[in-house]
């Protein structure tokens, strides 16, 4: 059993110490998951690493009692640290194509762990491993346990990450989100996996996310943390099912519901103050809509590429990364694009904008035909027309900018307005139309968090004027607070200039919340086109059902009550 | 708070470095002092009338039979060795640090066309500069030499000995910057503010220049003090092989070389003054040159 109290970790730095954790307190009994969640800054990773004793140098421990079991971990030599890292704790981490060795073969590194903590003979050793492998659900194990860690999928990776930490049997084991990195059904078996061998084994596991569906899923207790803080600990259904404390009801405010559609998500310092309105940025995009709505079809769109060589004479076969894709986005709506990762979505984004050139097929901007990727001039229309926000707002902002030169640009490039000072004007308004300060306009990008850069990356696309905006998972980086406020703007934008957006995510529940029709694509197919409500409510194709199925909900009950529509 | 970390940052570990700061001291100071060179210096080097030859061969101050006027002594011309070493070192920085813009521009650009359209492009330019590293950069200097004697008259082959040391350094060294600014190119390449200003149907040049340079200038600052401190090696190297400049205008190398006749004839400071002069210039530019890398490079730190 794991007790903390009163733990604080500090990083001394040359303006003073900062504290990255105070006042923790905390206790894991054998064969519970702890859930520990909270947004980026939290402090979450900080209490995993205090407890193995692994904190990245300068951090110390301040303050506070740490023990497993009878063990103070507090006065552990650094000898005896060693021994009970990987033997009474374990830890896995978020990224299994990381965390293993990829030029060790999963023999060699089970052996190697089950040896450094045991005294036993490569034979028992070996034996113990396969018995391990076929334990966590890897089939022919004694064949398998000879591959390397790049000739196993991500969930199985993940998988051998987990044998490696509970092949020496430890009390308790560390999971920094275990299954951030994994796709949707992935997912759900590792954390059957995780209850499987708390319940079996008697393993107190704690469990480091910030996704709340996966707490909801499998934690029996759960600490919310902010900002080095717990802000509320307990069963998971009284937490998360009646928060008390307004942190944590704001953080379950902010989760998309997967079963229903929410006009507006709450958000804290947003209540009752809607977008700004009627200032100059406003103005100016309305009176440039001449144009109509403008949809967007795809038809038959095949993208292939070269495939890897396997034979000096043989030409390689194709990778097929879209296969004959079409949709419709109509006019003024929002198409909602869902996949998992290498499903193709992006390649369409790309597709769409002209930065690579589709095979086959055509695409249609309301009624002109849309050239492919280098036939389409650097003049063309639709370089206006169509704009895109990013998925990593860290990426997507020159750094070495100014928050001016970044809006304006559009505008200058474009030939929208000619004068240098009007520009300017026009671009800090924008600022204030997406809910920043207009003095921003002096910064430079680092200067703002994620979700303050992602407003800005949408004033950038919203300067072009344009009529057809991709957005290409524009919250996926974003904690779920800030990405409640990115979705409630996106919401507005729409209503209020009758956008036609492409909504690319791999959250099912974001694209609920967000799109009118929504398509399902999978291995470059689209498996699954439709209104949203019929794709959410009677999904057809079998590959929606199950996707549908795995993804962690939130009981009914716990749900926000926030405005339902 | 962390803005002004950040801003701050490079000046902080600087005046925390007593090898940075020694090492700027030092390369400042020559610097310094090879700009006024003539205005610092007792005689002139490269006017005969200005020493003269009865004050030949005299040692530096502290060893017996010096004289106080020549604090390093004299060379067996009767030049002050002072003297020499500034215009030396004079002529070494300019003939390095325009062999280093040459190679800079050259190369950045070359580097960033190549990152950013890949491709056949990509692969002409680096099979070139595979083969230009597989050229010994006292080849190519002997290549141009031959060249410029073989198309220029006699008469201005003297006077543009600077620009072929200059031009053969440069193409020695522009392959560095070739490969750094691609590599960055291609990180960059993959940055979604590039993407962006491609999509909008930005000119090339103009996503090159304004967009991916900025962003690429830390590793190539790093390479531009790694490599001055080679461009006045390999000047030095090729004056003292006899390739370089003449003896009448010395630049550091050349002094070595004239001072190689008096290694074991008892005369050790026309040899060793230059020498340590040189070590202590290229010492202090690489020091700074691995410092700037580990202000650029957070990993390293």
């Amino acid at each position: 059993m794991l007790t903390i109290k009163d733990l604080s970790v500090k990083f001394p730095s040359r303006f003073g110490d900062f504290t990255a954790i105070e006042d923790v307190d905390m206790t894991i009994k054998p064969g519970e998951i702890h859930g520990l969640v909270g947004e980026s800054g939290a402090g979450k990773s900080t209490v995993g690493a205090a407890v193995i004793g692994l904190l990245s140098s300068p951090g110390y421990i301040a303050n506070g009692e740490l023990s497993l079991g009878n063990t103070n971990l507090r006065t552990l030599t650094p000898d005896q640290a060693h021994d009970i890292r990987g033997d009474r704790i374990s830890m896995i981490f978020q990224d299994p194509q990381t965390s293993l060795n990829p030029l060790m073969t999963i023999e060699d590194q089970l052996i190697e762990t089950i040896q450094a903590h045991s005294d036993v003979s490569y034979a028992d050793a070996l034996k113990r491993a396969v018995d391990l492998l076929e334990e966590i659900g890897i089939k022919d194990a004694a064949r398998r346990i000879k591959a390397y860690p790049h000739q196993f999928s991500g969930g199985m990776r993940q998988r051998v990450v987990i044998a490696l930490a509970i092949c020496t049997d430890p009390e308790l084991i560390i999971a920094d989100e275990p299954t951030t990195a994994l796709d949707v059904a992935v997912q759900s078996q590792v954390l059957d996996l995780i209850r499987r061998l708390a319940k079996d084994r008697q393993i107190a596991f704690m469990l480091i996310t910030h996704d709340i569906g996966v707490i909801a899923q499998i934690a029996d207790r759960v600490t919310v943390m902010r900002k080095g803080r717990v802000m509320e600990t307990g069963e998971t259904a009284q937490v998360l099912g009646a928060p008390e404390h307004p942190y944590t009801r704001a953080l379950m405010d902010a989760v998309p519901p997967l079963d229903h559609r929410i006009k507006r998500f709450r958000v804290p310092d947003e209540d009752g103050k809607g977008p700004v309105t009627g200032n100059a940025a406003e103005k100016w995009l309305l009176e440039g809509q001449q144009h109509a709505l403008t949809g967007l079809t795809l038809t038959d769109i095949c993208m292939r590429f070269r495939g890897p060589r396997t034979s000096l004479w043989r030409k390689p076969e194709p990778f097929v990364a879209l296969n004959d894709v079409s949709l419709e986005v109509r006019p003024g709506s929002i198409l909602g694009l869902v996949g998992e990762s290498g499903s193709g979505k992006s390649t369409l984004a790309k597709a769409i904008t002209g930065l690579i050139t589709p095979s086959s097929g055509i695409m249609k901007l309301g009624d002109d035909i849309l050239p492919d990727g280098k036939a389409r001039g650097r003049k063309h229309p639709s370089r206006q027309l169509i704009q895109m926000v990013f998925q990593d707002p860290y990426s997507s902002l020159n750094s070495r900018h100014r928050i001016r030169d970044i809006l304006t640009e559009p505008l200058w490039f474009y030939g929208f307005v000619p004068d240098a000072r009007e520009r300017e004007k026009l671009a800090a308004a924008m600022l204030e139309l997406v809910g920043m300060q207009p003095d921003a306009i002096d910064k430079y990008p680092h200067q703002f968090s994620g979700g303050q850069r992602q407003r800005i990356a949408v004033a950038r696309a919203l300067l072009a004027r344009p009529r057809f905006l991709i957005c290409d998972e524009p919250t996926s980086a974003l904690d779920v607070s800030i990405q409640a406020e990115i979705l409630n703007l996106l919401k507005d934008l729409q209503a209020m200039f009758g956008l036609t957006i492409l909504f690319i995510s791999h959250n099912l529940a974001v694209v609920r919340q967000m799109a009118d029709d929504t398509a399902v694509l999978r291995n470059g197919r689209i498996e699954e086109i439709g209104s949203t409500d019929s794709v959410f409510e009677r999904p057809s194709a079998d590959y929606t059902q199950n996707l549908l199925a795995l993804t962690p909900v939130l009981p009914k009950a716990w749900q926000s009550t926030a405005v339902a529509g | 708070m962390i803005a002004f970390i950040k801003r701050y940052e490079g000046l902080w570990l600087f005046f925390h470095s007593p090898a940075a700061m020694i090492a700027a001291v030092v390369a400042v100071l020559i610097i310094l002092g090879a700009i006024f060179a003539p205005w610092l210096a007792l005689v002139n080097p490269y006017d005969l009338a200005s020493f003269s030859l009865f004050d030949g061969l005299l040692p530096p101050v502290w060893e017996e039979g010096s004289n106080p006027k020549y604090l390093l002594g004299t060379d067996d011309q009767g030049r002050d060795m002072i003297s020499s070493i500034l215009y030396g070192a004079r002529l070494s920085l300019v003939i390095g640090l325009s062999a280093l813009t040459i190679a800079a521009v050259l190369g950045v650009g070359l580097g960033l066309a190549a990152g950013y359209y890949g491709g056949r492009f990509d692969a002409i330019v680096m099979r070139i500069a595979d083969i230009q590293l597989a050229l010994p950069a006292i080849l190519t200097a002997l290549l141009i030499d031959g060249i410029a004697r073989g198309i220029l008259p006699a008469a201005v082959q003297q006077d543009v000995r600077v620009a072929v040391l200059t031009l053969a350094i440069a193409l020695s060294l522009w392959v560095n910057f070739a490969r750094t600014a691609r590599a960055s190119t291609f990180v960059q390449m993959n940055k979604e503010y590039v993407q962006a200003a491609i999509m909008m149907g930005q000119r090339p040049s103009r996503v090159m220049f304004v967009h991916i340079l900025p962003n690429i200038l830390g590793p190539l600052l790093v390479i531009m003090t790694v490599d001055l401190a080679s461009a006045i090696l390999l000047e030095a190297t090729l004056s003292f092989l006899g390739i370089g400049l003449p003896a009448d205008s010395p630049s550091l190398g050349t002094l070595i070389r004239i001072g190689m006749q008096f290694l074991l004839s008892g005369e050790w400071w026309i040899l060793w003054i230059p020498t340590l002069f040189l070590v202590a210039l290229v010492v202090s530019i690489n020091i700074l040159g691995d410092f700037l890398r580990d202000v650029f490079n957070p990993r390293l730190r």
